[in-house]
């Protein structure tokens, strides 16, 4: 049954895992024990192992989002021993692996906690409040037909290579939990900075910048105080520099735009 | 007889411009009074749901997940296929045309095939124009590189996330659609039912994933693109949630499933490292450019290795088989996905696969490191080594990866005609969800541009041929309003209630899970890399036992009326045991080997696949004709005007 | 709501309020550092009550006094202001969080170091601000007030010099990361530059905060004695 280590241990762990039945109820923290948790586990695996175990008991297996299970989809977002995704720099819940714990561990698994962020049972919250952001701008304003050949607005490399960098946001809100703020800042500006750097993005940029950020207002995340815990959590290595560049472009906006609103 | 698949008359090259022309449209101010309904998210939904609002549509668009950036489009690491010629090295619309139906094996629908490298190259386009950034060369413009074997460089990528810089493109494009109201955005709805009235689809029924609420939404016409059925095998690369209930539900009610049986099986993924195993991670073909797969000479040596007694480095040069350089020497390494995949799993099957569980091969790349130096390797595939060390705890530059073939996509699907439209008028299925483009085994980088082809170029000209015809009032034939209190709504809603109320009611002592593995270890022993007739007669008598047991058996608690995570997996599974049947009589049915189907009857002497024209150049259709009822096999017959049927080799 | 004052009750908007008052307040630190530098001369207080004298009387500068007020006002207004903000969009908090493992404890305690910076503020406002303003102070040799004698005498108390030091220390952890946050705010972040932004932030904040603690200190340790 042992995989790549042969002489890997198997683990008992006791978890303390957040339940709440929906989003009125109350919840806390309810203590489980895990045995014989294979090191070579996914953390989300050893939550199957967990689920498994309950449902044969009888109990109401914790709910928890999750999808690809290789680091991209957004959909794993836990809180696990006070981190974003656990302890393991530069990775998602699905891809951290249990060879991180060890035998006789205590974990604590939490739902991102933002007042934006509602939780929907236990571990799974309501991450609409991305996608309004998104629906207030973070777009370009193109019908599908009529587009220009691909090749005709040359893009200079380092420019598209920035670009992409921050287009690689999965949208998962690691950010976000762990800002002390519950900030989602360094969310809102990959998206400006991504259509910020590049020519088809520059019709609608100012409007854009602006839109998105009344709509992160209204959604009621934190402000910035630039702690930087956000990129240090974030799974896909998004840099603080892209909060830099929202600042600038909103300013920019705010004071150059014909938008009297 | 058989449906009319309506492919145009003429040449090829003018049947899609002349289907446009000849097409029914729906005058601008009247688009405002139909709805839509797009079911799916990925590529090929969001593509459709944000063409047909800006059409002028009223479109709900549905996803299981907690956003519509999230479908497992995402996931595609390669690229996208184009025939822009970018490169001057001659590639065009016929060339792309021509690799993908002989790639497909010949399993292909000619019409369609070339439509999709027609209208590939303004996919492209429209992704840039959406603001997707492509990797770029330094006089920035895009980059391609060649994939998946073919001889051109025609694929366009974004890293190794193109398939979720695409499907963010996609997301943009419907999220504009929603805050301007023209697309009603349901998210954690799940589709549990089709509703159709005097023969036509009329609308949904969906449960609340959050709150378990069963809804109904009607509308003129449904499109499905909700991805493909991988997961029938429990391991795959596909995600989690990824399920057939509905395309299978759609089949229950009329719409014909095409060549279910045709799986491909991806063959450098990660292996399995324990029971516990949720999922398989593939990592990108382009490392069988460099890598070397071998195995142990003898299966003593094997057994020592995986008992841990000896470590793969101690493992002399001549004591090990490079297999397929040995029986491919002209291509090698770089064989197609599904000749590299049967032959590692004969090595296991001989008794030579390594690692702990005996199910891998060695992907070897000590003799590229030796030759361009570590810092070289690590430039070209640093970000699949990472991955690899990631999940393995294994330092690949120092010692050979281990991987093993899994499933990765299904080819076949629901069956459409011309329009995407299936059996069911009204309906559509965009996507790996259809059948239609790839025949029997599909490209690489090809996924990506059939979805957005479908979506973005296909399904909003088409979909108005129907539309037109369609009043824009809803009513049944008896001129009875057509709304969520329409006796068919209703009857679906508490059919979907009963449903659910019996999963639950069992109480029994197996989890969905339990059943989903014991279905995926039946399907991928009988009906994976290799079948044969009597496994897979066995495999049906299995499937229809586990699923006896299943609604015997059933372990569930809670209730429908919240969220239930353990619930939606029950039924996902319930639709899974019966698709599996169907893929095994399917397999069964084709008696040959083509493409991801190989039948080890039908081998030749050398062990390569034998297909047979001049019986089984057909669609395969199956008819659903009642719950535990044999499907009725219909036949569409493939004809080939343009591209000649020659033999696959790789010799 | 006009789009100006929108803009400034903006999440950003605010936080760019913070940094131009921020950076200002900063200047003030310069040039309120270099006149106290005088408190270190061997001339019993002669030059510092000149000083003090000028600055207590000069019109720009009692005009500038205001500005000065306006940007501490502002600076802790909006400090509260998105305080109160960012607690409401926490709302349940962690039971367990281990923030220390990912930022700074300086970044995530600014406004406990700025409450103590303004207690001190205060104490200090009211013991030499407010007694050279409005009180009665001594002449010296000058006919100057003798401000110089007030500074003297309270810092031989342990508890103010201890307030004193603790102060500055806030003062500098506060300036290690609000120096190169402020810049960060007003989006002035760069490959090449921000690296150089950063290192003189941390040498402002180690050098103002050291020089203004050594002041009490070099009092309170009789060094003014030393011949």
């Amino acid at each position: 049954m042992a995989g790549s280590n042969p002489n890997a241990k198997p683990m008992n762990l006791t978890l303390n895992v957040w339940r709440q039945p929906n989003r009125d109820a109350q919840g806390q923290i309810v203590e489980y024990k895990v045995k014989d948790i294979s090191p070579d586990m996914s953390f989300l695996e050893m939550l199957d192992v967990l689920n498994e175990d309950l449902l044969h008991q009888g109990q109401d297996p914790v709910a928890f989002d999750h999808d690809c299970r290789e680091g991209i989809c957004g959909s794993c977002d836990l809180f696990i021993n006070g981190r974003s995704h656990g302890p393991e720099k530069g990775t998602t819940t699905c891809q951290l692996h249990m060879r991180k714990f060890s035998d006789g561990d205590t974990i604590t698994i939490e739902p991102w906690r933002a007042h934006a962020f509602p939780v929907n049972k236990d571990l799974s919250v309501d991450r609409s409040a991305f996608d309004r952001i998104i629906q207030a701008g973070g777009y370009v304003n193109v019908n599908t037909g009529g587009a220009p050949d691909g090749n005709e607005i040359p893009i200079p490399k380092d420019i598209a290579d920035r670009a992409f960098e921050a287009a690689t946001c999965i949208g998962c809100g690691a950010c976000v939990a762990a800002c002390k703020n519950a900030s989602a800042m360094l969310f809102v500006s990959a998206k400006v900075s991504q259509l910020a750097l590049l020519p088809q993005g520059q019709v609608e940029r100012k409007t854009r910048v602006e839109n998105m950020v009344a709509q992160m207002d209204i959604e009621g995340f934190g402000a910035c105080t630039n702690i930087g815990s956000c990129a240090a959590e974030c799974p896909v290595g998004i840099s603080l520099e892209n909060i830099a560049m929202l600042n600038r472009e909103f300013l920019a906006a705010k004071a150059t735009s014909n938008n009297l609103a | 007889m058989f449906p009319d698949s309506k492919i145009p008359e003429g040449s090829i090259a003018e049947k899609w411009d002349k289907h446009k022309f000849n097409v029914k449209l729906v005058n601008p101010a009247n688009k405002r009074k139909y709805d839509i309904i797009v079911v799916g998210t990925g590529l090929a939904g969001g593509a459709a749901a944000a063409s047909l609002a800006e059409l002028g549509y009223n479109v709900k668009a549905f996803t299981y997940h907690d956003s519509p950036r999230r479908a497992h489009s995402i996931a595609a690491q390669g690229g996208i296929n184009a025939a822009k010629n970018y490169q001057n090295d001659g590639d065009s619309v016929y060339r792309l045309f021509y690799d993908t139906v002989k790639g497909g094996d010949y399993r292909a629908r000619e019409a369609n095939v070339y439509r999709l490298a027609q209208v590939s190259v303004n996919i492209i386009d429209q992704c840039v124009a959406q603001g997707v950034p492509f990797a770029r060369e330094y006089g920035g413009l895009l980059a391609n590189r060649s994939f998946g074997g073919a001889q051109v460089s025609r694929t366009f990528y974004a890293r190794g996330q193109t398939g979720q810089q695409l499907l963010l493109g996609a997301y943009s494009a419907l999220s504009r659609q929603i805050s301007y109201g023209k697309v009603k955005m349901y998210t954690r709805s799940e589709l549990l039912d089709v509703v159709v009235i005097d023969g036509q689809a009329r609308g949904i029924v969906t449960r609340n994933l959050v709150n378990g609420k069963i809804e109904s939404h009607t509308a003129h016409a449904v499109v499905l693109a909700t991805g493909g059925y991988g997961n029938v095998f429990y391991l795959s690369t596909n995600a989690k949630y990824c399920n057939v209930t509905a395309a299978w539900r759609a089949h229950k009610k009329g719409a014909y499933f095409a060549n279910p049986c045709f799986t491909q099986i991806h063959p450098t993924c990660i292996p399995v490292s324990g029971d516990y195993q949720s999922k398989l991670t593939l990592m990108s073909e382009s490392l069988r450019n460099d890598g070397r797969v071998w195995v142990p000479k003898t299966v003593e040596m094997a057994e020592r290795l995986r008992k841990g007694e000896i470590h793969v480095n101690d493992i002399k040069e001549e004591e090990r088989d490079y297999f397929l350089e040995r029986k491919y020497p002209a291509f090698g390494n770089l064989v197609p996905r599904d000749v590299a995949s049967r032959n590692a799993k004969q090595m296991c099957d001989e008794g030579r696969g390594v690692g702990s569980s005996g199910l891998a091969v060695y992907l070897d790349f000590a003799d590229v490191i030796k030759r361009i130096g570590e810092e070289a390797v690590s430039q070209k595939y640093g970000n699949l080594f990472d991955m690899y060390a990631k999940i393995t705890d294994e330092n690949p530059y120092k010692q050979p990866m281990r991987i093993y073939p899994a499933v990765h996509y299904t080819m076949g699907g629901l069956w459409v005609d011309y329009n995407l439209q299936t059996t069911i008028p009204g309906l559509y299925a965009t996507g790996e969800c259809n059948f239609s483009d790839h025949g029997a085994n599909r490209l690489g980088a090809s996924a990506l541009m059939q979805g957005l082809a479908d979506g973005y170029f296909v399904i909003p000209y088409t979909i108005g041929d129907y539309l037109a015809k369609t009043p824009a009032k809803l009513e049944d034939s008896n001129k009875v309003a057509i709304n969520a209190q329409h006796p068919a709504f209703v009857a679906a809603e508490q059919e979907v209630r009963d449903r659910t109320a019996k999963f639950l009611a069992m109480r029994g002592n197996r989890t969905p899970d339990e059943f989903h593995k014991a279905l995926g270890h039946i399907m991928w022993e009988y009906c994976g890399m290799a079948r044969n007739a009597k496994g897979l007669t066995f495999a049906k008598a299995e499937i229809q036992k586990l699923r006896r047991e299943f609604w015997q058996d059933l372990k569930l608690v809670g209730s429908g009326e919240e969220m239930n995570q353990a619930l939606e997996k029950a039924g996902r599974v319930a639709d899974f045991l019966e698709l599996g049947e169907l893929m095994v009589d399917d397999a069964l049915n084709r008696n040959e080997s083509c493409g991801g189907h190989f039948r080890e009857e039908y081998q030749d002497e050398k062990g390569e696949a034998q297909r047979d024209d001049e019986n089984y150049a057909y669609v395969a259709a199956w008819e659903f004709m009642g719950d535990n009822q044999p499907e009725r096999l219909n036949k569409e017959p493939l004809v080939f005007e343009n591209v000649k049927l020659s033999k696959r080799s790789y010799e | 709501m006009s789009w100006f004052t929108k803009t400034f009750t903006s999440s950003i908007g605010r936080k760019i309020i913070m940094s131009i008052t921020g950076l200002f307040l900063c200047s003030f630190l310069v040039i309120h550092l270099v006149g106290n530098l005088q408190l270190f001369k061997h001339d019993n207080g002669a030059a510092f009550n000149i000083y003090s004298h000028f600055m207590g009387t000069n019109p720009i500068i009692r005009t500038i006094e205001w500005v000065l007020v306006l940007g501490f006002g502002f600076h802790i207004y909006e400090a509260i202001a998105l305080t109160g903000k960012n607690k409401k969009a926490r709302g349940t908090g962690y039971v367990v969080n281990h923030s220390e493992q990912n930022s700074e404890w300086t970044s995530r305690n600014m406004g406990l170091l700025g409450t103590v910076i303004l207690v001190f503020l205060i104490v200090h406002l009211y013991n030499f601000f407010w007694r050279a303003r409005f009180g009665e102070l001594d002449p010296d040799i000058n006919n100057n007030d003798d401000l110089y004698t007030l500074v003297v005498s309270s810092f031989q108390q342990w508890w103010y010099v201890a307030l004193y030091v603790l102060a500055q220390v806030s003062l500098g952890y506060h300036l290690w990361h609000g120096f190169r946050s402020a810049f960060q705010t007003l989006g002035l972040n760069h490959r090449k530059y921000t690296p150089v932004i950063k290192a003189v932030g941390y040498g402002f904040a180690v050098i103002v905060s050291a020089t203004f603690a050594a002041m009490p200190l070099y009092f309170f340790l009789g060094l003014d004695k030393i011949q």
